[in-house]
């Protein structure tokens, strides 16, 4: 990156790049005096003993009897994964009753991920409607986003400020139908969902269950509820995940393949992946408003994420449904209990494709293991999504050492320990639900690993503790394209194999090319 | 001009808080004092003897109507009434909806950013009757009232709300300079009441400023919407208002951080005076019929 001569100043023909910008010579005299004339900074011995002093295993005590502060907590609000589960449905647009600033956060952090326009309404309100109540705020905004946008279906949720005011979203949605705001036969299911109690995948069964309890049980009492004439199909519920574009369409084509009826109840995959062809759709592809009554009737409902659904399954299970709960399924073990119990639902066998995409992953994982095998690895996620890259990690000999989820329970704590427990290369891991990206910070530094797994976030944990970082949760927002390939399936695990291989590749390679020092390992067969 | 004086009424509600600030007001009026009185209780009937009025137009009302708080101007939303007292009311939302604890907060902010208190001796919350939620803390933060004055009778359930403020007190005293006044005690003629409301003083570790005795020329002047200071100011009951308004101007500075009690302490007080029996565990949970079986 060069600073001098004609790159010192920028002009209408020549204009630097941020990358550039700021290392010019009057931004870093300009960045020195602010430093020294407004932050009263401290010495820059000081500052070196304080970041060597939090690598250390005192300074890691500390840390973990910390009980006032959360830092980097690795997880969303309720109402965020509301919104995913109701982008789902055909037609549907997500309205948020409460403040505007929370709900442009929502969409960025959608539009960020999947690198698509992310549509979501608010109720706008303000400090008056704090006070009175957001009534009138729900009456016009219907009527509006009804006008506007055109939905087939507007599905509720809130944020913090309509909880703590205690607006009743029953009783607002009828009184803003009475007041002509949407045709009295328009769907607008909702759901409740304080930011403050649980995260982002509370809020999504929070809304899946809002949806399917409006249609099931006679729309909030405007008609009778349905009765369930069960048939041989089965629902599949996919859970809060930032490789939804992907996984869908790899359990489509597995389930095609085996001929089962099915029902993915929410399916998002098309709104997130909208093809650029002249034609913009808000709304694109999703479950359609008939097939949320028709659900009902299914035999069965399968959640790929437990932790996503605690509320839901149980409500369908009520209903007479067989349900059956998985946990993120990545690799040959997790793919072979979802298929196993896809075949026993439905009776139909698993075919001979399908036992030969197993048989190449398996060969894929044997030419790779040498590299694999003992490696040592940190993963956080969600809990589904962590309890799925741990058993994968565990079937490749890889080691895990520190599995954490901010917005997991003891009941995850015990599942990952029994997950754990069935393979001697889980021996020595540790569990961490509740904990934030600070502790894990402390983990990195006092047992380090040779790999992290996790989000975007974790890029600020590479670049302190030097721990090369694999992509995969949600969000991503500094790679592209990502959330297009399937974790799930013999074909999903496939792609997650590669992505850990080639980080290992990229960091064997840099480890290894000093040239006459080090490159006599730098080699073209790896 | 003097620094401006702060004061607060707290009490639970219907003992007689609205009626017992006002006409203190009125009587700190009488002595030339230059007042504000800020209603705090959705109800808006803490200035209705002082402007003659049903109910004053509520802030948070007029706020709604013109769309927006940043729409309002003070002339809007101050009357004045006897003797040049200003009066506001902050209002509320209608019961079983919004934030009537937010609505207090945002009036009296507008109030402070807009110059309602410039040229006043005197600033006075009335709050309604108990600290449910922080919105009615507002006037006991950090630069807000100085002194809180409690407004209670010799009843089991005005002392539990006077104790309950006190808690509300020390949270915020720590921190910031709010301090209580005192109690004041509105005779209800219960038995032993003036020994009573002393002896929980001296618990809470303040004095009872005053005793306002019970007098039904109360009661006439509130027919009429006034104070009884402006409608009968030779009765024997304004002069009591005077002393007690005397006693509060002459307070300035002397508040204390008070010692609120457990639930406890405060049942064995009320039972040394008679008001409650020591429970009778053989009689919890029997209904009449079965009480009378027993006995």
């Amino acid at each position: 990156m060069e600073t001098n001569g004609e790159s010192k100043s920028q002009n209408a023909e020549h204009v630097l790049d941020h990358f550039h910008l700021f290392r010019q010579p009057q931004y870093l005299e300009m960045f020195e005096r602010k430093k020294r004339e407004f932050e009263d900074p401290a010495c820059a011995d000081e500052v070196e003993r304080i970041r060597e002093w939090t690598k250390t295993k005192e300074y890691r005590d500390k840390n973990f009897a910390r009980e006032a502060i959360t830092i980097n907590p690795a997880k969303a609000c309720q109402p965020l994964g509301a919104i995913f589960a109701a982008v789902g449905f055909e037609g549907t647009l997500p309205f948020v009753h409460g403040s505007q600033g929370c709900v442009a956060y929502f969409r960025s952090h959608f539009s960020r991920h999947f690198k698509e326009p992310s549509g979501c309404v608010s109720s706008s309100m303000t400090e008056d409607a704090a006070v009175f109540g957001g009534l009138s705020n729900m009456i016009d905004g219907l009527a509006n986003s009804y006008a506007l946008y055109k939905p087939k279906m507007i599905a509720v949720s809130t944020t913090c400020m309509a909880e703590v005011i205690g607006d009743d979203l029953n009783a607002f949605i009828k009184n803003a139908r009475e007041k002509g705001s949407v045709p009295q036969d328009f769907d607008v299911p909702f759901a409740h969902t304080p930011s403050f109690v649980g995260s982002h995948i509370t809020g999504y069964d929070n809304m899946m269950k809002g949806i399917l309890e409006y249609f099931w049980d006679g729309k909030a009492k405007t008609v009778p509820p349905l009765e369930r004439q069960p048939n041989g199909k089965i629902n599949l519920i996919v859970g809060f995940d930032g490789n939804v574009v992907g996984n869908i369409r790899e359990i489509r084509r597995i389930l095609d393949l085996m001929g089962v009826e099915y029902l993915i109840v929410s399916d998002n995959s098309d709104v997130w992946d909208t093809p650029t062809d002249g034609t913009f759709r808000m709304y694109d592809g999703g479950t359609k408003l008939s097939e949320i009554s028709e659900a009902l009737h299914s035999k069965a409902t399968i959640s790929m994420q437990s932790f996503c659904t605690p509320k839901t399954l149980p409500y369908i299970q009520g209903k007479g449904q067989e349900t059956v709960g998985l946990h993120y399924p990545i690799g040959v073990a997790a793919t072979d209990r979802f298929l196993q119990e896809v075949s026993r639902l439905s009776g139909q066998p698993i075919p001979e494709a399908l036992e030969k995409e197993r048989g190449r992953l398996v060969d894929a994982i044997a030419d790779s293991s040498p590299h694999i095998h003992g490696k040592r690895f940190a993963v956080y996620a969600d809990p589904d999504v962590a309890l799925g890259i741990a058993g994968f990690l565990l079937e490749l000999g890889a080691e895990p050492a520190h599995i954490l989820a901010t917005n997991a329970d003891t009941a995850w704590e015990q599942k990952v320990r029994e997950l754990l427990a069935s393979s001697p290369f889980g021996a020595g891991c540790q569990v961490y639900p509740g904990k934030d990206l600070w502790h894990l910070r402390s983990l990195l530094f006092t047992e380090p690993v040779d790999f992290v797994i996790g989000n975007t976030y974790a890029k600020y944990l590479e670049r302190d503790t030097g721990t090369p970082l694999i992509r995969l949760g949600f969000p991503i927002f500094d790679r592209h394209h990502h959330h297009r390939y399937p974790v799930w399936g013999y074909q999903g695990a496939l792609n997650v194999l590669v992505w850990i291989l080639d980080k290992i590749f990229d960091e064997m390679d840099r480890n290894t090319n000093v040239p006459a020092k080090s490159d006599y390992s730098f080699d073209i067969i790896r | 001009m003097s620094e401006l004086r702060q004061i607060a009424f707290y009490g639970k509600g219907g003992i007689g808080k609205s009626t017992t600030s006002q006409n203190t007001l009125a009587a700190l009026a009488e002595m030339g004092q230059r007042i504000l009185i800020v209603g705090c209780d959705p109800k808006a009937d803490s200035t209705r003897l002082i402007l003659h009025a049903k109910n004053q137009d509520t802030i948070l009302h007029l706020a709604a109507a013109a769309g927006s708080v940043e729409d309002l101007e003070i002339e809007d939303v101050m009357k004045v009434g006897y003797r040049d007292i200003r009066c506001v009311e902050s209002g509320g939302p209608e019961p079983g909806v919004g934030c009537a604890g937010r609505g207090v907060i945002t009036s009296i902010n507008f109030l402070e950013e807009n110059g309602a208190y410039e040229g006043r001796d005197y600033v006075s919350y009335d709050v309604l009757g108990d600290v449910v939620c922080g919105g009615f803390a507002m006037p006991i933060r950090e630069n807000k009232a100085q002194e809180i004055y409690i407004v209670m009778s010799g009843e089991m359930m005005a002392m539990y709300a006077a104790n309950n403020i006190s808690k509300g007190i020390l949270k915020y005293a720590n921190s910031g300079g709010v301090r209580l006044g005192g109690l004041i005690c509105n005779e209800r003629q219960t038995d032993r009441e003036l020994e009573l409301a002393e002896a929980l003083a001296a618990k809470l570790g303040t004095t009872l400023i005053h005793f306002v005795p019970r007098d039904n020329v109360v009661q006439h002047a509130e027919l009429r919407r006034m104070t009884v200071i402006e409608y009968a100011p030779e009765s024997k009951q304004a002069e009591e208002y005077r002393s007690l308004a005397r006693k509060i101007h002459a307070n300035k500075g002397n508040g204390v951080i008070p010692t609120p009690i457990t639930m406890d302490d405060l049942e064995d007080l009320l039972m040394q005076f008679g008001i409650m029996k020591r429970e009778d565990e053989s009689l919890v949970g029997k209904t009449a019929g079965e009480a009378v079986l027993c006995a």
